[in-house]
């Protein structure tokens, strides 16, 4: 069974919510990326999106663009990306989503961006300027390569296009909570509950919310209508206050020991 | 190849299509849906020709060139004189276009990016007309260098909102503008500049800015009783080039040549020429020429011109250099600069910088062709807002 799928199963048995952390790769490095992982793991993260730096990220709000402005001035690809990820699978099970935009993935070779990041042991794929409708074309290699392509919906979206985004994702579904950029507006809880049951009226698949989540509280509100939540800017905003000092693995672990036992029994 | 392009999906052969955040998915299919039911209502084509006509002042003259005809001594020159439409650019055609189908959705405010300030301008301009809000979003670096269009669009009432991620300038502002938009998708209508971005954009850009070329089409059968030889624009998302050559398509004996800003030297990695010097890529809702590094990351665009100073091109431009139907081509900041005062004192026409480079390309070009060949240049706008950094240039020789 696919990691991600064996992951939202255990939680599920266990009454659980997964915690879906973002970190920008090779923020502040590649290596702390990798430290990053192991620990968020031990410290309870259940899926870690891994996000690939682009110099136009038209998705993102100003924490994750200047996250990835650091990390590409740093000189972090996504060949080095895959290499990292390649060394810290042979130290965890977590599951990992590589979070980015397409254009670094098709500049890298489709086909060969499918092969290498199965190597790597990357779990799904989360393309955000890659609709169902421009998918297939990087689809044709990672479903191949048994990688789950996982979908964004939006409060836009309507309900026969969530019917037909959903039949066209594996994995899970990434509802983004905001009419908005990541990280810039609180999500607010009754729009999520009913925008929840449109969704689950049209698919089985897991859903988790994200987009403006940041502290355990709000996780607490969002979770009993989620299978999950995910926490990205608030993460990076950590990372670049932080990511000089000596404890700030410890401050990050913290901070998703905080978020984790919000959510449980929820 | 003489299929309908682009396809439902907007895909020109393997360029274009909709490479978009799913925010913003239903709203440009909301907008191909509002499109294509206005291009069908003859009220609404009316309307935008009356539009045309009265309040931009079309069509503009296709004028012919006869000092700068004999100065250079080979093909006739015609200059296609967009630079005499209201606000001073093509830019108005499409942004007239844009709000009215931005009035015909509901929508009361439009956003646009802008780089040299003249699709802002024209945008704020026809927000003022049909009583919008508008913001325009403008790279700070360009703010700097575009004082008086800055002046321009809030004496029109927009607000001018500064970028500061990235480098400051034209693809920044884009990114800003696209940002905005998914947060305000509800009530605003995006009005891009060019014919680029997600489908249906090139596509509806193009329409709108087609009267240029069906007016030349026109015009120059009245005055030589035939077609030209060569049609020449310059090139930075290429709405203006777009906007000659699309009516021109199917006559496979003209030549069509969209013109780069070479900047400082193609050597120098300084320039904004995404076809002839870039490779595909997806940027801003659609595949198509970019420049960029080995890694797939945007890299800066510089010219002169600053409305050429945009490291993408419009799709189809990159499926007509893919099946030959257009030639493009480079011109440094030199050499636009040369044929700007060249224009101006052989016709007493100041050209913008972006069309000093169609120019100087037709100034190689026209020497080497029999007198009887005729070239229309797309004069795409005027040139006084570039009159300072000229001065300037003077001075420095």
């Amino acid at each position: 069974m696919r990691r991600i799928q064996k992951k939202f199963n255990d939680l599920k048995k266990r009454g659980d919510k997964a915690l879906v952390a973002y970190l920008t790769a090779g923020d502040p490095s590649l290596e702390m990326t990798k430290e990053l992982i192991m620990d968020l793991d031990e410290a309870g993260v259940d899926i870690l999106e891994i996000g690939v730096p682009f110099s136009d990220p038209t998705a993102d709000g100003p924490t994750i663009q200047a996250a990835s402005q650091r990390s590409l001035q740093r000189g972090t690809t996504l060949s080095a990306i895959l290499h990292m990820l390649e060394t810290a699978r042979k130290f965890t099970e977590i599951p990992i989503v590589l979070f980015g935009y397409y254009n670094p993935i098709f500049i890298y070779g489709t086909e060969q961006f499918a092969k290498q990041a199965k190597k790597s042991g990357v779990d799904g794929i989360l393309v955000v300027d890659l609709p169902p409708e421009e998918s297939r074309e990087l689809r044709q290699y990672t479903d191949r390569a048994e990688i789950d392509f996982i979908s964004l919906i939006a409060p836009t979206t309507s309900s026969e296009r969530i019917g037909k985004i959903s039949r066209n994702a594996t994995g899970f579904l990434y509802y983004v909570s905001i009419t908005g950029v990541t990280g810039t507006q609180k999500p607010v809880v009754s729009d999520i509950k009913k925008e929840m049951k449109r969704i689950r009226e049209q698919t089985t698949m897991p859903v988790v919310v994200g987009f403006g989540i940041s502290t355990p509280q709000q996780a607490a509100e969002i979770a009993p209508y989620a299978d999950g939540v995910v926490i990205g800017s608030a993460f990076v905003r950590l990372i670049e206050e932080h990511g000089d000092k000596n404890n700030f693995v410890n401050i990050i672990c913290s901070y998703a020991k905080d978020i984790k036992i919000s959510l449980r029994n929820r | 190849m003489n299929a309908r392009l682009p396809d439902k999906n907007g895909h020109f052969g393997i360029f274009g299509g909709r490479y978009a955040a799913e925010t913003l998915m239903p709203a440009l299919i909301e907008l191909e849906h509002a499109y294509a039911e206005a291009k069908k209502d003859k009220a609404f084509t009316k309307e935008f020709n009356r539009y045309l006509q009265e309040y931009s002042g079309r069509e503009t003259p296709l004028y012919f060139a006869e000092r700068l005809t004999k100065k250079l001594g080979g093909a006739k020159i015609y200059l296609k004189r967009e630079d005499l439409n209201h606000t001073g650019s093509h830019k108005i055609n499409n942004t007239l276009g844009q709000a009215l189908l931005a009035r015909r959705m509901g929508k009361k405010r439009v956003i646009a990016e802008t780089g040299a300030g003249q699709h802002g301008v024209a945008t704020a301009t026809v927000a003022a007309l049909f009583g919008m809000e508008c913001e325009i979003f403008m790279g700070a670096e360009d703010i700097k260098r575009q004082a008086p269009n800055v002046f321009r669009m809030k004496i029109l009432g927009a607000q001018v909102t500064s970028v500061t991620s990235g480098t400051d300038t034209l693809k920044d502002a884009m990114n800003e503008a696209m940002r905005h938009w998914v947060s305000r998708v509800r009530d605003t209508f995006y009005v891009i500049g060019t014919t680029a971005g997600p489908h249906p954009y090139p596509a509806m850009v193009r329409n709108f800015q087609s009267v240029i070329g069906k007016e030349t089409k026109r015009q120059i059968l009245k005055k030589e009783g035939r077609l030209p030889d060569v049609l020449i624009a310059c090139i930075g998302g290429g709405s203006n080039a777009m906007g000659l050559f699309y009516p021109f398509k199917d006559n496979h004996d003209i030549t069509m040549i969209g013109v780069e800003a070479g900047g400082k030297g193609i050597a120098t990695g300084m320039h904004a020429a995404s076809i002839s010097a870039g490779n595909i890529g997806v940027l801003h809702g659609n595949k198509t020429y970019l420049l960029q590094d080995e890694h797939g990351q945007i890299k800066d665009a510089y010219s002169i011109a600053a409305g050429l100073d945009y490291p993408g091109v419009g799709p189809e431009h990159g499926y007509f250099q893919s099946t030959g139907r257009a030639r493009y081509v480079t011109v440094d900041d030199a050499e636009a600069t040369e044929a700007f005062l060249c224009l101006s004192e052989y016709e007493g026409i100041i050209p913008a910088m972006e069309s000093a480079h169609a120019v100087a390309y037709t100034m190689k070009l026209a020497p080497t062709l029999c007198k009887d060949k005729i070239i229309v240049i797309n004069l795409s706008g005027r040139g006084d807002k570039d009159a300072g950094i000229i001065a300037e240039k003077l001075e420095v020789h």
